[in-house]
């Protein structure tokens, strides 16, 4: 069973679908208690960091996801989702995050590729990778973001992407907690192919 | 580099697909989740659902029809067409869309696209626009189908919108939308050149060639076609290949 916290942040219907597709069961935690009792969580979001913290936090799910991480609960992230698991966000001021992954979530670098990155990008796995099944550098996946979160250690880097001539982590890890900037529940059969390993993974 | 996005429309006026030139004269080209599913399986990068008569609620609506699509298509689904509040976005988005475009009540009232990329982030507001050629470098923006005039000039206009907290533009030029003879590259090239946001050009693809012109000529990063894929004139994936072979980057 999936658990998918909703938190009123994030395009939770296409998830679920994407989710349903690849065989998985899903329930959608609105309370904490949903999420005190969830042995697989998909952490969702989209918009801004401090908003989408603050809503989280707001809503009594901080406790829950803290407990999850520690006991070891298979944790992913997406989009916002993930970047709410760094120590700090920097998008309009900077605002406290859920400190799992030690890192800062900061604008993408600027240069002569557009910012927000909208688009599909081949990802370039990271020491971390196999966490995730990031293993085809051929494989694309769908982006739509203007911020990234930067671990402090490159041991958490699952994937980068090139922009701007930068290396740009897309993808982090960290023991049972995993995080992604691009949106699998939009990125065709690749997408698919991560979830159906995030939800059977043993 | 990224790749370019190809990506397919689809208008829409109750159950069906159909198609117009100049915005006009529609006729029914298929079944909307049939040929989008195609589409998907093409390897088309995104799909865009434009209700041509504005109507989001209801039996057969365009709400319907994304829904049902959004059950076995895994990529970004934007909707157009009869956005009037911040409601109708949540609906559409509740309904498995991704994007909304707007193009009508953003020029009545150019704040909502501020209040709706605050709500919904930019990344989910794409601005629409109808540009109807009126003189060298000078376009006005249209609205309803290319029937009613704004008096607004297109690049005056996709500035604010801009600031205004636009994500993305999807620009359709009138004058060669449904005419399969080649895009207005001026006017892609004008846009892009006023805004540093996406372009996603629209309105003209009559063959691969007029879309590899169009890329070598502005370096947008979007093409939206809608004839060349309904009439079969070429496949998604025929059109990426020649894409690729011209050198531009595509996802195969």
């Amino acid at each position: 069973m999936i658990t998918i916290i909703d938190y009123g942040r994030g395009n939770l219907f296409s998830l679920r679908q994407a989710l349903l597709s690849v065989g998985a069961e899903v329930t959608m935690a609105t309370e904490p208690d949903d999420v005190t009792k969830a042995d697989r969580i998909l952490l969702p979001g989209v918009g801004a960091f401090g908003d989408a913290v603050r809503e989280f936090k707001e809503r009594g799910f901080e406790e829950p996801i803290l407990d999850a991480v520690k006991k070891g609960t298979p944790i992913l992230g997406i989009c916002v989702g993930m970047q709410m698991l760094a120590t700090w966000g920097e998008e309009f001021g900077r605002h406290k995050g859920l400190d799992v992954i030690p890192g800062t979530v900061r604008r993408i670098p600027e240069g002569v590729e557009r910012i927000p990155n909208v688009g599909w990008r081949t990802v370039t796995p990271g020491l971390a990778a196999d966490a995730i099944g990031l293993d085809d550098p051929d494989a694309y996946f769908y982006f739509v973001h203007s911020f990234a979160l930067v671990p402090e250690s490159k041991s958490n880097i699952a994937g980068t992407i090139s922009f701007n001539n930068t290396d740009v982590v897309v993808s982090v890890s960290k023991d049972n907690v995993a995080g992604v900037q691009f949106h699998p529940e939009k990125s065709g059969e690749t997408g698919l192919r991560l979830l159906r390993r995030f939800v059977t993974k043993t | 580099m990224m790749p370019v996005r190809v990506i397919s429309r689809l208008d829409i006026k109750g159950p069906n697909v159909i198609k117009g030139i100049h915005l006009e004269g529609l006729r029914v080209v298929g079944n909307p989740g049939q040929m989008a599913h195609e589409y998907y399986k093409g390897t088309a990068d995104e799909i865009v659902y434009m209700d041509v008569v504005a109507s989001l609620y209801g039996r057969n609506s365009i709400l319907n029809v994304v829904e049902e699509a959004a059950q076995e298509i895994f990529v970004p689904l934007s909707v157009g067409g009869g956005i009037r509040t911040e409601a109708d976005i949540v609906t559409a988005l509740r309904s498995g869309a991704d994007k909304v475009a707007i193009n009508t009540l953003a020029t009545e009232r150019p704040e909502f696209l501020r209040e709706a990329s605050r709500s919904f982030g930019s990344q989910c507001i794409v601005l629409s626009i109808e540009a109807k050629r009126r003189g060298p470098n000078q376009w006005e923006v249209l609205t309803n189908n290319g029937r009613e005039k704004t008096g607004r000039d297109v690049l005056d206009w996709v500035r604010e919108a801009e600031d205004l907290g636009a994500g993305e533009v999807l620009l359709t030029s009138v004058d060669c939308e449904g005419t399969k003879k080649g895009f207005d590259i001026e006017l892609v090239g004008a846009v892009r050149d006023a805004v540093s946001i996406p372009v996603i050009a629209s309105g003209g693809a009559g063959k691969p060639g007029d879309v590899i012109d169009l890329i070598t000529a502005t370096g947008c990063e979007a093409v939206c076609c809608a004839s060349i894929f309904h009439y079969g004139i070429c496949s998604v994936v025929e059109l990426k290949k020649m894409l690729s072979e011209a050198g531009i980057p595509v996802r195969q």
